[in-house]
């Protein structure tokens, strides 16, 4: 009996240890009924955690992990807006670990702003038609039935700048967001319909009010184009565009149409309500709107955090392109002057996001911290500076990057340990 | 293994052995072919041409009354400007050069059918796809009459709208050929 009771005891600490007191299958589910905290002999160090159906079934993190989406840009169009529509959202970057955003955290966009359709996938289909042998409609359950893969991928937003005005990482970088994709290689679909030689875009469009579209060259679709239904392990979230959307890997994020219903093969590039977005002056700064350029940040420690006093730190941050893997990571602590190699925490993949770190010992001296990034395919990150002298445009404060800003970002650090914006 | 694992395997096979005539067919006979009513309905992307254009005309004047019926003013203002909607005509006057002006309608488009696209897909709010083509090609009469685009007589239709002149001209970047694994822009080292 003692030896029962204590053993119990000790399970019962390691559940809350571990899971908070939730798991441990049916002993511990009878156990709670029971050995409850609040009784004032209670050895357990922590309050419990009752057991509930809402719990059980679908599970929610700790009411002390409070981090939160807010709209982007700050000051900018609100989400909701007045008639209910999201536009922009971002993701709490300062708070992230690993690679993978939490589906329930992962930024949004929409089309000009627009509502989230409540889709039901037994009515949802997705037709193929246009420069093909044989269009073709399928339901969800047929689509997936084709052979799948599963991928992971970053998805960034055009609208994803940063400036001196902005106080943290979430409004400087917050809308990029990686996730583990699964679905079906838009070029199996393709090979299915039977691809025509005449066939040189594709224009993807989306069932929610507006109906988003946009023109993608057939050569993407053929190569890595993926036509997902799953995200982080279960049926894409509705704000990620359940239950079908298109991933096109490293353009930006208008590209991959959400709420998939038609994909038209066309001979010609079709000029959609989103390709007026990107439309420039000049071919040179329109290039740059497709494709997102080799970029990082580092996450901690950046603005609005503090460091509580000299000694060692890791930094970490976030690497991507949307050109390929990311290849090399370096990390200056003074200022730009001198880049270390940072170490890599996961395999650098295609198109997603890597986690990067440097052990750091900080001395108690103001400086500024930053990071840049070069990809498989030779491109690097550059400072502001650097980029406008390519384009011989005189340097300001407020030069507006063309393409995606994929400039360096710098963290100021105080002899308080406090950090701020470099750029302001 | 089952039988379709061998029936699949050997089709690969068979595409990869004797080439493109048997990878014409498709491997995996799922899905159904849709009609072609069904894909005449839901061929909203209007090309340069205009060739998915339903029947249909309309003038500036006509717009102009079916702006007041279907009230889309309530949301963007008479005339296009003062609601909470985006605004439909410059601030700055249908003369300034249309780079200088804000980005409304897809006025800076090269191509007229994809402000009769939106307005046929997106409009109006909670009543998305529901106006008739003549509607849609008055609006889009209506609203380029506003930006100065084209006179108030002009008849809108599936002959006429492709051929409207806008401001934009040629003076406008063109897509470039993409290449898979190579940087953004040639020559370009960010």
């Amino acid at each position: 009996m003692d030896s029962e009771q204590k053993s119990r005891r000790e399970l019962l600490k390691a559940g809350v240890a571990l899971a908070g007191g939730i798991t441990l299958g049916t002993a511990g589910k009878a156990d709670a009924q029971h050995d409850h905290a609040a009784t004032p002999t209670s050895e357990n160090a922590y309050p419990m955690i009752h057991g509930s159906k809402e719990q059980i079934e679908y599970g929610h993190r700790s009411k002390y992990v409070t981090s939160v989406r807010v709209q982007h840009p700050i000051g900018g169009r609100p989400s909701p807006d007045v008639f209910g529509k999201v536009f922009h959202v971002a993701t709490p970057l300062q708070d992230s670990v690993g690679v993978i955003t939490p589906s329930s955290l992962h930024y949004i966009a929409t089309t000009r702003g627009s509502f989230l359709p409540d889709v039901d996938p037994t009515k949802h289909t997705l037709t193929i038609h246009g420069e093909v042998d044989r269009p073709l409609t399928l339901t969800m359950d047929e689509l997936r039935r084709f052979p799948s893969v599963t991928r992971l991928h970053f998805i960034e937003c055009a609208g994803n700048r940063h400036n001196g005005k902005q106080r943290n990482v979430q409004d400087t970088h917050g809308m990029t967001s990686c996730s583990e994709w699964t679905g079906v290689l838009l070029s199996t679909l393709l090979k299915e319909c039977g691809l025509k030689g005449s066939a040189k875009w594709f224009v993807a469009e989306g069932a929610e009010e507006v109906k988003g579209a946009s023109s993608i060259p057939i050569a993407k679709g053929m190569d890595d184009c993926i036509i997902a239904y799953g995200q982080n392990g279960e049926p894409l979230r509705p704000q990620q565009g359940f239950p079908v959307r298109i991933m096109v890997p490293g353009f930006e994020g208008i590209y991959h149409t959400k709420f998939l219903r038609r994909i038209k093969v066309t001979k010609e590039f079709y000029m959609n309500y989103n390709e007026f977005g990107h439309l420039r002056p000049e071919d040179k700064e329109l290039a740059l709107g497709d494709q997102i350029g080799p970029k990082s940040v580092i996450t901690y420690p950046s603005g609005t955090q503090r460091l509580p006093g000299p000694g060692l730190y890791e930094i970490s941050g976030l690497a991507w392109s949307g050109g390929g893997a990311v290849k090399i990571v370096e990390v200056s602590t003074d200022g730009g002057k001198s880049w270390n190699r940072a170490q890599f925490k996961n395999t650098p993949q295609r198109m997603a996001h890597v986690r990067f770190a440097y052990p750091w010992k900080w001395d108690g001296t103001e400086t500024a911290i930053m990071s840049r990034t070069t990809d498989d395919i030779g491109q690097r990150q550059a400072l502001r500076e650097e980029i406008a002298e390519w384009w011989k445009v005189p340097f300001e404060r407020d030069y507006r990057v063309p393409g995606l800003d994929n400039s360096v970002m710098p963290w100021k650090i105080a002899k308080d340990g406090s950090v701020t914006n470099g750029l302001a | 293994m089952s039988p379709l694992s061998v029936v699949t395997i050997s089709l690969l096979l068979g595409s990869l052995l004797s080439g493109p005539a048997i990878a014409q067919s498709p491997t995996y006979g799922v899905g159904r072919t849709p009609t072609a009513e069904e894909l005449r309905r839901m061929d909203i992307s209007i090309g340069f041409a205009g060739e998915e254009l339903p029947p249909g005309r309309g003038t500036a004047k006509e717009g102009a009354q079916v702006y007041v019926q279907k009230a889309c003013a309530g949301c963007h203002g008479p005339a296009g400007v003062g609601g909470l909607a985006p605004i439909l005509q410059s601030k700055h006057g249908a003369d300034v050069p249309v780079w200088k002006r804000e980005r409304i309608l897809p006025l800076r488009a090269p191509n007229a059918t994809i402000v009769w696209d939106f307005i046929n897909r997106g409009m109006p709010l909670g009543l998305e796809g529901t106006l008739k083509p003549d509607e849609v090609y008055s609006l889009t009469a209506y609203l380029l009459f506003l930006n100065k685009v084209i006179p108030e007589d002009q008849v809108l239709d599936k002959q006429s709208l492709p051929k409207v002149k806008m401001p934009i001209g040629d003076e406008y970047g063109k897509p470039h050929e993409f290449k898979l694994n190579a940087p953004r822009l040639e020559g370009y080292p960010y």
